[in-house]
């Protein structure tokens, strides 16, 4: 929402393009290997994916420009490799605020700063603060230089219907309704996904009864780009207030509702303009502000039971609402793009066998509900549900400002990659290693010489090893050799001999690893990785 | 602790909850027991000392 006399999508900072409806003809082609329904960050990154895999898609987004707010605003480091990955992430570097530390505070008194983990081996920041709209301006931007993407803006998906060998879509355009067929249909359409109601399916889980409202303001504010917790405030007993910095002066303002407190009138322009205007005080800001855009938010712990349905794969928040506390909503959502893409890419080429989609929903599932368990752990400490959680939350934090062990409580530990330990297409581990990445952990970056790990890997598969010889043996395949030094920084963090290595798939996991590595066995490992039969030759 | 030393640590025990307003009392001891648990520095201990405490409340 926005001032009254302002447009959904007339910012203070941003201009929203206009999309025109695309001009069908009769030599226009309705078909494709991949539809993506919903052009948002999900579906446009699964786009960019599939297309660094040669894959052509068409995307298709009833909207005619970007979502409109700021929306989700905190992008992960592990993020930031994906779209490193797909070959977008200079925009984004430009434009974001990289940060590392957060500050709670009880009652006006900082109670605990924390530090997410960062070091000078790792290329990216733990976190990035940047408006949803730039986040989806920069991946369309990607898109549009591809020739294997096409967008098809204010075109809706309003069938489906299964075939022989592939998915029919009914789009409705403006005067124009059409029938598409593609092989493989991703449905990034959004929490309200309109594909998983035409296929019968429904969210499953818990509903949190937090509600946030989320503003922008646009002021001069002097503070550095610190996430801010401001439990049990003046200026709003018993409730929470998070601040973050968004690129163009804009700051972002989370604060909780009360119970009793009527969902309409909170959402009322003078209710916000007073409730932000007290919260500006509380954070000792007096200078001018302007208003520029709000929502309401509530905190879910919703998923699918399996986000694959035949040739549909469900993916970002049409397969799982998450709340906003953990970040992961969209962070999630770019994992399963990147999770589904390189999958289809490779079995759409014949590199993989189709039994490695199958791997999809357990990996990105696991992943989902490994992000219900941290963020429901946040969401209630910051939106307590019972007397017992609010008693022992406020003991936590009123003890907090004597003794600081109490704070760490408050810490909301925002960032674990998750390992897709259960995955039918992951390596056992080999007991050999005490350190480094376990098979389906995502590779951990090192520096390598003027560069970093990450910088060295492939499209494809990569292997990373430090003896020459068994480097020679993968030469004239299309693994992506690593040789690094034996004893380097690299080989330390990844508990390396000079013996050993890693293989690593499309997305930076980690697919096998082996102490004391045999060409065979590396085979073998890829073969699981790709789900291809056992004798077939790569 | 002696018999007398747990005499002494009960009536101040008291005395603090009745130093402590009526509003404020469970939150009192709900630090206390965040704290005393901290120190205590043994999860399984604690979770039998949460059984004992909650047996028999209606007696
Ligand atoms: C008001 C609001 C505030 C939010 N605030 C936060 C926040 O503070 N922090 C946070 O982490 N997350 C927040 N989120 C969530 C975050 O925006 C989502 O996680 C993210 O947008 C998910 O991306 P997506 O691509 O999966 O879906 P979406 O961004 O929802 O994109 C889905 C796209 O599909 C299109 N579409 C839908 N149905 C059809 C159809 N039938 N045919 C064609 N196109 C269709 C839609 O128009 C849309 O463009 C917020 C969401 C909303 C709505």
């Amino acid at each position: 929402m926005r001032p009254a006399g302002r447009a959904d999508t007339d910012s203070l900072y941003f201009t929203y393009p206009h999309f025109d409806a695309p001009v069908r003809n009769a030599g226009s082609d309705d078909s494709a290997p991949v539809a993506i329904v919903g052009a948002g960050p999900v579906g446009l990154t699964a786009a960019l994916s599939l297309a660094g895999q040669g894959i052509r898609s068409v995307l298709f987004d009833n909207k005619d420009t970007f979502n409109d707010g700021s929306r989700a605003i905190c992008i992960s480091r592990s993020s930031f490799q994906i779209l490193e990955r797909l070959g977008a992430v200079s925009p984004f570097l430009e434009k974001s605020l990289g940060w590392t530390t957060g500050r709670s505070f009880y009652r006006g008194q900082q109670i605990l700063e924390f530090r997410m983990p960062d070091s000078p081996s790792e290329k990216y920041r733990p976190m990035y603060n940047l408006q949803q709209q730039y986040i989806e301006q920069f991946l369309w931007q990607a898109a549009a230089e591809s020739d294997l993407i096409e967008i098809r803006w204010q075109s809706e998906v309003s069938a489906i219907a299964d075939e022989a060998e592939g998915v029919r879509l009914t789009i409705s355009a403006p005067g124009d309704t059409y029938e598409f067929r593609a092989a493989w249909v991703l449905a990034a359409d959004g929490a309200r996904s309109t594909i998983r109601t035409l296929r019968g399916l429904r969210l499953q889980g818990e509903n949190f009864e937090g509600r946030y409202v989320i503003a922008d303001v646009q002021m001069a504010h002097d503070y550095p780009t610190i996430r801010r917790a401001l439990f049990d405030p003046d200026c709003r007993r018993g409730g929470t207030i998070l601040v973050h910095r968004q690129p163009d002066n804009i700051w972002r303002i989370d604060y909780q509702l009360r119970d009793g407190e009527d969902e309409a009138d909170a959402i009322r322009e003078e209710t916000v303009r007073a409730s932000v205007a007290a919260v500006l005080t509380e954070i000792g800001y007096s200078g001018e502000w302007d208003l520029e855009w709000w929502s309401v938010y509530s905190a879910n712990t919703l998923a699918l039971d399996d986000y694959r349905d035949g040739r549909v794969f469900f993916i970002g928040d049409s397969a799982h609402i998450v709340p906003i506390f953990g970040v992961r909503g969209l962070n999630n959502g770019l994992a399963d793009a990147e999770n589904i893409g390189w999958k289809l890419g490779w079995v759409l080429n014949g590199r993989a066998g189709e039994a490695l989609l199958d791997s999809y929903s357990p990996e990105r599932r696991g992943a989902t509900l490994d992000v219900f368990a941290n963020a429901s752990k946040s969401a209630r400490f910051m939106t307590p549900p019972t007397a017992g959680w609010t008693l022992m939350r406020d003991a936590a934090l009123n003890l907090a400002l004597t003794h600081p062990f109490a704070g760490e409580l408050a810490n909301p530990r925002q960032m674990t990659p998750y390992t897709y330990s259960a995955s039918p297409v992951v390596q056992a581990d080999d007991p050999g290693f005490e350190t480094g990445p376990v098979p389906g952990a995502a590779l951990t970056d090192a520096v390598v010489g003027d560069g970093f790990l990450y910088d060295l890997l492939g499209p494809g598969f990569s292997l990373i090893c430090f003896d020459p010889a068994l480097a020679g043996q993968f030469a004239d395949t299309d693994i992506t050799v690593c040789l690094l030094q034996a004893g380097s920084p690299a080989a330390q963090s990844l508990g390396a001999s000079a013996h050993s290595a890693y293989l690593i798939r499309p997305d930076g996991h980690v697919a096998g690893r082996w102490r004391s590595a045999q060409a065979g066995d590396i085979r073998a490992a890829l073969q699981q990785a790709t789900a291809m039969p056992k004798d077939a030759t790569t | 602790m002696t018999p007398a030393d747990l005499e002494t640590v009960f009536e101040e025990l008291a005395l603090a909850i009745d130093a402590t307003a009526e509003p404020k009392r469970e939150l009192f001891l709900a630090k206390l027991a965040l704290l005393l648990a901290h120190d205590l520095n043994d999860p399984a201990r604690l979770r039998s000392h949460l059984a004992a405490a909650a047996a028999k409340l209606d007696a």
